[in-house]
């Protein structure tokens, strides 16, 4: 069996599956709960200035569904924590003191000033917590008062605050990013500049879920109205990555630690995030919809695939893909594919054929003779684009094959084994000689 | 109306075999229809195959992928509209059609995991909404001032009839019963359309408008195809089979020797199903729906012991595998390769059958084998097909009893269109009469309005 046990930053836990700063680590009731279910740590529900902020009485979350009713994307617009800051901390010294073996992370936000930051921080870390993390992400509400998302949106917001911290913090400084904004590598540069001991990705996307369709106002409402909330959940997932293996491949920042947040629902998830540059991840919205159970299938499904590929632990997943994504521009144009259908798999939905036919390149032929339906690819149109694959709903039954020798029949080219990117094709007019 | 007493007492014939409740129970719905849940999550199933396979497979051509995904997406109106644009007895096609043999034996995903979507409930989740809600999905164009007779007021002639009154022709519909509906109202099932369904669907299609009903009108009494030539721009024929074909055995005549079709008509009319006459040990003689309908409808009214006699092999059977299932799932007995020789009778009451075992030749000819069996049978239901009542039809050209139409299903008369069940090389599908009538009437109003 793989060793799942993680050490982020010098904070140990027995998986690398941590709760993150939410909801469902709002109070000790629920991470007592969730430690009991296995988690291996959380970072406990976003503590503030008292007097302490309020929620609405009303909906704070909506799901995006499918018509079977799976949560695909989730939106909510709860603040920070909205309970005393003393009764947070005394929960927290307790948990911390029940639990040595997990890991008990302090999301704070706090305002612009360095006062606040001396006053909380010490208090906050006396606690026995692992470490903090800063909340520059909450994307609704507390973003409007000059905290959250405002904060992670300018990068010397950032690493001012930063600082602050690790100024009045003996443990490691974990700065939870915003995806709203255009590139991360500005705020995550902020960061280490700030002094930062890792960053964390991504928090929440402002999102309006839809409209209510009796209504005509914005859903779900308060009363009559409604705002943006934060989208997270499975559908943000691929968004996430990318601004993960983004810092993880930043040759300033490859080095900065990654805790890798946003869609895991499955140990799957867990694989994409930790190959891309995370060293571990965070999860909410699948224990909000599933319950902490959920962690069970994360821990056996990531162990038996480290078994299955010959790891020993986590660890040596970390960073695998991250060679692998590069910049546009570095892409080998000489590579051919083309697509190949298995007949004996295809079931003649037609699909690829349609998507291929309407949005792309028209390189699937359909014959029908006497209802046998016969669905085939023409190599001299095929651009290899993997339309076809995308929409296939039968496993394995087209793939895309790499042309190794001869000619590609659409370009009349021979095929070559020497490497050649947009950096030197002719036709770019920057193109290094 | 028949006679409720189609059959006199007998020693083992006699009404209420079981209570009326449980009549009740056994008559509801073959198929329960789809939740609003159910139904979006099988809509989810759906491919949206290209050229799809399901729709080549319906007769009535309807857009199957595209009903489903305006399911997916709650555009209920929108899912009906594609529905009954093509076939506007979506409703009992959805409940009538052997889905098994057309679009869902067509799904792909049948390839992938013999389940195939579940086209026809799907069908009948997407009808029964703008059936129940009356959403009116047509309208009739400006009228065209043209007038045509439709005889028969069966699923081919009110499809008929609902597309020239769309395109703004005025349709007289007459029909020999005292109620129009054709087989929908006398022949299918009872447990396929529960709640007066043929009826419901019927003041649906006519509250087009510009289509009137007379009721009691047969072909060769009240009126004839001479004088409607004369008196309408065109006439089209939806007469379907009036009468029955016999066995032609001696005996044929004593009492519990009955058509098949005749005892439906009535269970479908009676008001009190357990009031019908039912035998202990039925025969039922034929291998088509009609044979499989009367069987599971007397097993479900009481009978003890139902045997479908069938002269052929299994796989020659016309009713499909589904359906011969559906039949052994109510415990009745399907006898293969069985030959009616005589019918036995005491007192001038059927009391068994003896049949000629057959025996398949290689030219696919049968042979007696000389081995008989005798089944006892306290009723023995005819149900060896229908017949075209040809008196009053002469001047037109029939082949083996059946009406001849090209393609538009045009006869050889200038003025007269046929279709549904009594065209030649015409299925015996409530849904293939839908689309005779939908193509005559397109014929129709292409010929009507040339040159206008």
């Amino acid at each position: 069996m793989a060793d799942l046990s993680s050490n982020f930053l010098g904070i140990k836990s027995p998986n690398p599956f941590w709760l993150a700063s939410a909801p469902p680590t709002d109070k000790a009731y629920n991470v007592n709960r969730a430690f009991e279910a296995g988690w291996g740590g959380v970072s406990w529900k976003t503590l503030g200035e008292d007097p302490h902020i309020v929620n609405v009485n009303g909906p704070r979350y909506t799901s995006m569904m499918s018509n079977d009713r799976r949560v695909i994307g989730f939106n909510n617009i709860e603040l920070i924590t909205d309970r005393p800051f003393k009764v947070n901390l005394k929960e927290m010294r307790q948990v911390k003191r029940d639990w040595p073996d997990r890991a008990l992370v302090a999301s704070v936000m706090f305002p612009m000033n360095e006062e606040s930051w001396a006053k909380h921080i010490p208090i906050i870390e006396d606690t026995g917590v692992d470490g903090f993390e800063l909340n520059f992400g909450c994307p609704h509400g507390m973003s409007e008062r000059g905290m959250g998302a405002a904060v992670g949106q300018v990068p010397e917001y950032i690493k001012q605050a930063t600082e602050w911290c690790k100024k009045y913090a003996t443990v490691p400084v974990i700065v939870k990013l915003t995806p709203n904004i255009t590139d991360v590598l500005y705020p995550a540069e902020a960061c280490l500049e700030g002094g930062a001991d890792a960053v964390s990705l991504i928090n929440t996307i402002n999102s309006i879920m839809r409209v209510d369709y009796d209504t005509l106002t914005m859903f779900p409402t308060t009363g009559n109205m409604g705002t943006h909330g934060g989208y997270c959940g499975e559908a943000v997932k691929p968004i996430a990555l990318n601004m993960v293996a983004e810092i993880a491949r930043n040759e300033k920042t490859k080095n900065l630690p990654i805790s890798g947040i946003g869609g895991v629902t499955t140990w799957k998830d867990a694989v994409d995030f930790i190959a891309l540059g995370a060293s571990n991840v965070q999860v909410c919205t699948a224990a909000m919809v599933y319950g902490f159970k959920i962690v069970e299938d994360m821990k056996t499904g990531l162990s038996n695939f480290l078994d299955e590929k010959g790891m020993k632990s986590v660890d040596e997943l970390i960073g695998k893909a991250v060679p692998s994504v590069t910049d546009w521009k570095f892409l080998n144009l000489n590579h051919v594919d083309k697509a190949v259908i298995d007949q004996d798999k295809c079931i003649k939905c037609g699909r690829c054929y349609i998507a291929c036919e309407d949005a792309s390149h028209q390189a699937i032929e359909y014959t029908n003779n006497n209802d046998d339906r016969v669905f085939t690819v023409n190599d001299d149109e095929c651009v290899g684009c993997n339309l076809c694959v995308s929409v296939c709903p039968v496993v394995d039954c087209m793939s895309m094959v790499a042309m190794t020798s001869g000619t590609d029949p659409r370009t009349g080219k021979k095929i070559s084994s020497e490497v050649a990117d947009w950096t030197t094709h002719a036709n770019n007019p920057l193109k290094v000689s | 109306m028949s006679d409720n007493k189609l059959i006199s007492d007998g020693v083992n014939v006699k009404s209420h075999r079981l209570s009326k409740k449980e009549i009740e129970n056994n008559f509801s719905d073959l198929h329960a229809p789809l939740s609003a849940v159910e139904a979006l999550i099988e809509s989810d199933r759906c491919y949206f195959c290209y050229d799809a396979p399901c729709t080549k497979a319906c007769p009535s051509d309807i857009d199957v992928p595209g009903f489903i995904q305006s399911i997916r997406s709650d555009n209920l109106t929108g899912a009906a509209e594609k529905i009954l644009s093509e076939n506007i007895f979506g409703g009992m096609c959805a409940r009538d059609c052997p889905t098994e043999e057309l679009c869902e034996q067509a799904c792909v995903r049948n390839d992938n995991e013999e389940k195939p979507v579940e086209i026809g409930l799907l069908q009948r989740y997407a009808t029964d909404s703008v059936l129940s809600s009356g959403v009116k999905l047509f309208s009739r164009k400006k009228e065209t001032g043209k007038s045509i007779a439709v005889v028969g007021a069966g699923p081919a002639g009110i499809s008929c009839a609902h597309r020239l009154a769309v395109l703004g022709h005025k349709i007289t519909v007459y029909d020999a019963q005292d109620k129009p509906g054709g087989l929908n109202e006398y022949g299918i099932a009872a447990y396929k359309s529960t709640n007066d369904f043929a009826q419901q669907e019927l003041q649906y299609i006519l509250d087009i408008g510009g289509i009137t009903i007379k009721t009691g009108m047969k072909l060769g009494n009240q009126i004839n195809l001479e004088d409607l030539q004369e008196q309408y721009d065109a006439v089209f024929l939806g007469c379907g089979l009036g009468t029955v074909n016999q066995l032609n055995l001696d005996n044929e005549n004593v009492s519990g020797v009955i058509d098949a079709v005749e005892y439906i008509e009535n269970l479908r009319q009676i008001d009190s199903k357990d009031e019908l006459m039912v035998g202990k040990n039925i025969v039922v003689v034929g291998g088509g729906m009609t044979a499989i309908d009367i069987a599971v409808q007397s097993k479900l009214l009481g009978a003890e012991q139902v045997t479908i006699a069938y002269r052929r092999g299994k796989n020659i059977m016309a009713a499909s595998e589904y359906e011969q299932l559906l039949a052994k799932k109510h415990d009745v007995q399907i006898q293969y390769n069985v030959s009616p020789k005589r019918l036995l009778s005491e007192n001038s009451h059927v009391t068994a059958m003896e049949f000629d075992v057959m025996q398949s030749q290689s030219d696919g000819g049968l042979k007696a084998s000389g081995e008989n069996i005798t089944l006892k049978a306290d009723v023995v239901f005819k149900a060896i097909g229908q017949k075209l009542v040809t008196e009053g039809l002469n001047s037109l050209e029939i082949i083996k009893g059946r009406i001849v139409v090209d393609e538009n299903r045009k006869t050889s008369l200038t003025k007269v269109w046929a279709g549904g069940d009594c065209i030649l090389d015409g299925n015996n599908l409530t849904v293939s009469a839908v689309q005779d009538g939908k193509l005559a009437a397109i014929s129709i109003n292409e010929t009507l309005t040339q040159g206008v």
